[in-house]
This record gives structure tokens, sequence and C-alpha cells, in this order.
């Protein structure tokens, strides 16, 4: 099970530079802890519209991280997502790099994955998730700068990057070369220049609050 | 106001010319006559963190040992070994031991070294620990929290001019620039036509830059680099000359190769930084063959 939270909704249209959006929600694990309820989910979409942003579809889909399962899905949508300039993503971190994969529309991340507790998803690509609890896949292109990055930089590459390659592997791929590549298709190198603080570690302990929480919602589903 | 020599020097638009000593592994400060060598014929030496990812003595002891040789040090601190608490104490250790002159870089992972096994920190990067910098000159640490005196530091950083792709190099120098970088040092340059094109990019900055030269040990090395390191092309050119030399002729042409470079690259960039690896005796023959000295 997957716990995540919403980003704070300034966060969320900060990041969303884009006119209209287009909602995928993943109805896998993350549904279980409730992310992604309908209501928290309407009440996003209607302060996006608030501000002027036109919401052009949303689907539900059961696990994000089956790259296959989205190419599937999304192709019944591809009027509304042709006429989407922006994709806000509801799942954990997985979910985000997937949806960047499959589609060049910029995909943005409406949470933070904070823990994975117990039965994961299906997971099946290279995409990782290192419940960093402050997903930065908006502005690196749907490309998980702290399990692509082998230093886990967040500001851009080090100077280490040989032939596209990391310095530690010359078979590894630098991460921040697949991000830039990423956004210079997309046309948002910009978000490049944006100076990221220094990472939060602290969130990164769970409390054991959260933990039993996690495992009780585990065992009540596990009841029906 | 000025807080350094080499501060002053590019503030004048004078030429400035910096090299590099590596501390050695243990407490034999042998290596400290490399230093004594280039003394009079350089503004500052920059002094490396734990080079290579290898396990030595201090960059900010020996910055210390080269102030009381009258020599002006330039501290290189990386990310690579401390975490945020201690980076900003090493920064304010480095004040109040006399240094000045600070190169903010982000460091190889611990993965190359000899310790491979070692946990990569990485808590900053360079942009972050140059914004920590900064923080710490205005007399407040990261978290705003007040300071019983501050610091003052000339802050620099590295660029990669040959990188591929160079967009992504020159977004980091800007961003470096924002978070307060005042001078560049760059990556070693064989290449003067990518050096002047990359040089026109970033003009418009107006921070100065100083042009990187690593001496040509043989055409071997020369091979090795353009494989394995990053933002390094040496030339098929360079590396016959390297080639043909008979082995008593092989600094000569070293020199040589160093000393076009230097000419070349004199009027693009705001000074150079000679990385000498070893050869810091032959430092100033490269600069008086360079018409420097």
């Amino acid at each position: 099970m997957i716990y995540s939270e919403l980003k704070p909704f300034e966060e969320i249209l900060k990041s969303l530079k884009e006119k209209s959006v287009f909602f995928i929600l993943c109805s896998g694990c993350a549904e279980v802890v409730r992310v992604s309820d309908d209501k928290s989910v309407e009440e996003i979409e209607n302060k996006l519209k608030e501000n002027q942003k036109v919401i052009t579809g949303k689907i539900k889909i059961d696990f994000l991280c089956s790259k296959n399962l989205i190419a599937r899905k999304l192709s019944r949508h591809i009027d509304k997502l042709s006429k989407s300039s922006s994709i806000l993503v509801f799942s954990c971190g997985i979910g985000v790099q997937c949806v960047s994969k499959i589609v060049d529309i910029p995909a943005y991340p409406a949470t933070n994955t904070i823990y994975f507790g117990g039965f994961q998803g299906l997971w099946p690509g290279e995409e990782r998730c290192d419940e960093c609890g402050t997903c930065y896949l908006g502005i690196t292109g749907g490309i998980c700068p702290i399990t692509f990055c082998t230093k886990q930089l967040i500001n851009g590459p080090c100077g280490g990057t040989n032939k596209g390659k990391c310095e530690i592997d010359p078979n590894k791929d630098c991460g921040w070369v697949l991000i830039y590549e990423k956004l210079k298709n997309i046309e948002k190198l910009e978000i490049l220049k944006d100076y990221k603080e220094p990472r939060n570690y602290k969130l990164i302990e769970v409390s054991s609050k959260l933990r039993k929480k996690i495992f009780y919602d585990i065992d009540k589903n596990e009841e029906f | 106001m000025e807080i350094s020599n080499l501060q002053k020097k590019l503030n004048e638009g004078k030429f400035v010319i910096t090299s590099e000593i590596g501390p050695g592994k243990g407490t034999n400060l042998e290596f400290l006559k490399e230093a004594e060598i280039i003394k009079d014929k350089v503004d500052a030496i920059n002094v490396t963190d734990l080079q290579s990812s290898v396990m030595r003595l201090g960059s900010l002891c020996v910055c210390h040992l080269l102030i009381d040789m009258g020599i002006e040090p330039i501290f290189q601190i990386t990310c690579r070994d401390r975490n945020r608490l201690a980076l900003q104490s090493d920064l304010l250790s480095a004040y109040v031991l006399g240094i000045r002159n600070v190169l903010c870089l982000t460091g190889d992972h611990p993965i190359l070294g000899d310790h491979p096994e070692a946990k990569p920190v990485f808590d900053l990067d360079s942009v972050s620990l140059l914004k920590v910098a900064s923080m710490l000159m205005e007399g407040k640490d990261m978290k705003g929290n007040a300071l019983d005196g501050k610091v003052e530091f000339f802050l620099g950083a590295v660029v990669s001019p040959c990188y591929e792709p160079i967009d992504l190099q020159i977004i980091k120098m800007e961003k470096k620039i924002e978070q307060g970088a005042r001078f560049f040092q760059t990556q070693a340059i064989y290449d003067l036509k990518k050096f002047e094109e990359f040089m026109k990019r970033v003009e418009k900055y107006k921070v100065p830059v100083l042009g990187g030269i690593v001496l040509l040990k043989s055409a071997g090395m020369a091979k090795y680099m353009n494989e394995n390191v990053a933002g390094v092309s040496v030339p098929d050119r360079y590396i016959e000359m390297m080639a043909k030399a008979k082995k008593e002729e092989k600094v000569k042409v070293s020199l040589e190769i160093g000393a076009e470079l230097i000419k070349g690259m004199k009027d693009m960039c705001n000074g150079i930084h000679i990385m000498p690896l070893g050869w810091d005796k032959y430092v100033p023959d490269l600069l008086y063959l360079s018409g420097l000295i």
C-alpha cells in the first residue's frame, strides 16, 4: 500500500504553467489509502477552474506503474489528450514517471509519495520511487533525479557526465542528461533554471502513527 | 571592497594565473615544495579536497599552511563527504583560519576512489553550497539563524566548457552565479574553438573565467582522458605530437602544447588555471613559453 499526500494546492498551481489540464488517477494501491479520493480530486479541479484552468478530461487507471496499461487506456482518450497542454497525475512517483514516458505532454505530480508499506503495485519497469516526500517529477520531465542520478542531485548534473553516461559506470545513463533531453523534447527547458532548495530529509522518517494506519487499512480492506 | 588578492586582480581586469596542489595521503608535507616552486609565479593556489575521492590530508589544513608560507589559497570544498552541518562549520573554520577564496564543487562519487564502499553524502550540491556560503556572508546560517561573527569570501565555482550537452552546463553556471559564484575555473581545455564559442555564450554574465590547463604527459594520458574524463577532448594533432616525441623531448613538446593553448585562450578569458598533476616544476617554464612571465 502506498501512502502519499497531496501537494499544497499553491505548489500544484505553480507547477502547472499550462492552460489546459488532463487528470490521470491511479486506482491501484494508491486508492487504498484514499490519496486520490473523489472529493479531494474534485476540490483541486474546482480550484484550478477558479484559476482559469481548463480541465480537458479525467480518467482512472488501475495501475499507473504499468506502461502497457497506460498506453492502452490513454489511446481511447487521444482526442482529449491532444487538447491538453499538461497532465496532473495522482499516483505514487512511479506512476508519474510511467505517464511521462508514454506521453510527450508535461506531466506533473499532484502528490508527494511518503511511504510504500506492505504490498506494492505491478511495477514492471525500471522506474523507482524513493519515497522522498518531495516529489520532484514536475520539474524534471517525469524522470526522477533521486533514483536516476547517482548523487541524487536536484540542481542539475555534476561535471562527471561523460558522453551522456554517469561517471561511475559507462553503461549507466546520466539521469540529468535524460532529464535535459525530455525537457527539451517537451519544450520546458526553462524549468531547469529554477533553484531547488536542499532536500528535507526529515520526510523520510515516517511516523509510527502513519505506519499503523497503513497496516490498519490493509487489514480492513482484506476483510471485504 | 576586495577581500582577496585574487578578487582584487580580477576586479582590476588583470590576467590572473592560478595553479593547484593536491595534498598527499598521510602526514608527510613534502608536497608543499611544489607550492614553493610556483609561489611567486601565480596569484593563488587551489588546494584540492580529497581529489579523485581518495582519503588524504585535508584541504582546510593545507590552505592554512599555504597562508603561513605567504601563499594565497583557494579552498576547494566538495559536497561528497560532509552534510550541511559539517559544510557550514568548515566554512566558518576556513574564515577563522584566514581563508578568503572558496571554490564550491559537487565532488566525485566515492565509488571512484580508494574507499568505494563509503556512503555518498551529497546532502547539498555545488549550487546550494554556494547559496549557503552566501548566507554565511550575510551573517546567517542556512536556516536563517544569526551568526555571532560572519564570514567574508570570494566565492568561485567550476564549469566544463567542452561538456555535452553544453546548454546543461550553461544553465548550471547561471544558477551558480545566481547563488553567489563570482569567478569560474574550467575543466582542462584542448579545443580552443569550442572554448571560444563557450566564452561568447557566457560573456553576458560578466563573471571572470579562468581557462583550465592540464599538461599532457604522454599520448597515452591524452587517449585515457579522451575516453574517461568528462568534457575533455584532446585533438589528434596533440596526441600525434606527444606520440612522435622522443623520451627526452616529451616535456618540451608538452610545454609547447601548453603554451600554444595558453596563448590561444589569453584573449578569450580572464586568466588561466594550471593543474600540474605533479609537474609543478615545469610551471615556471610553461609560463615563460606562454609569454606570461
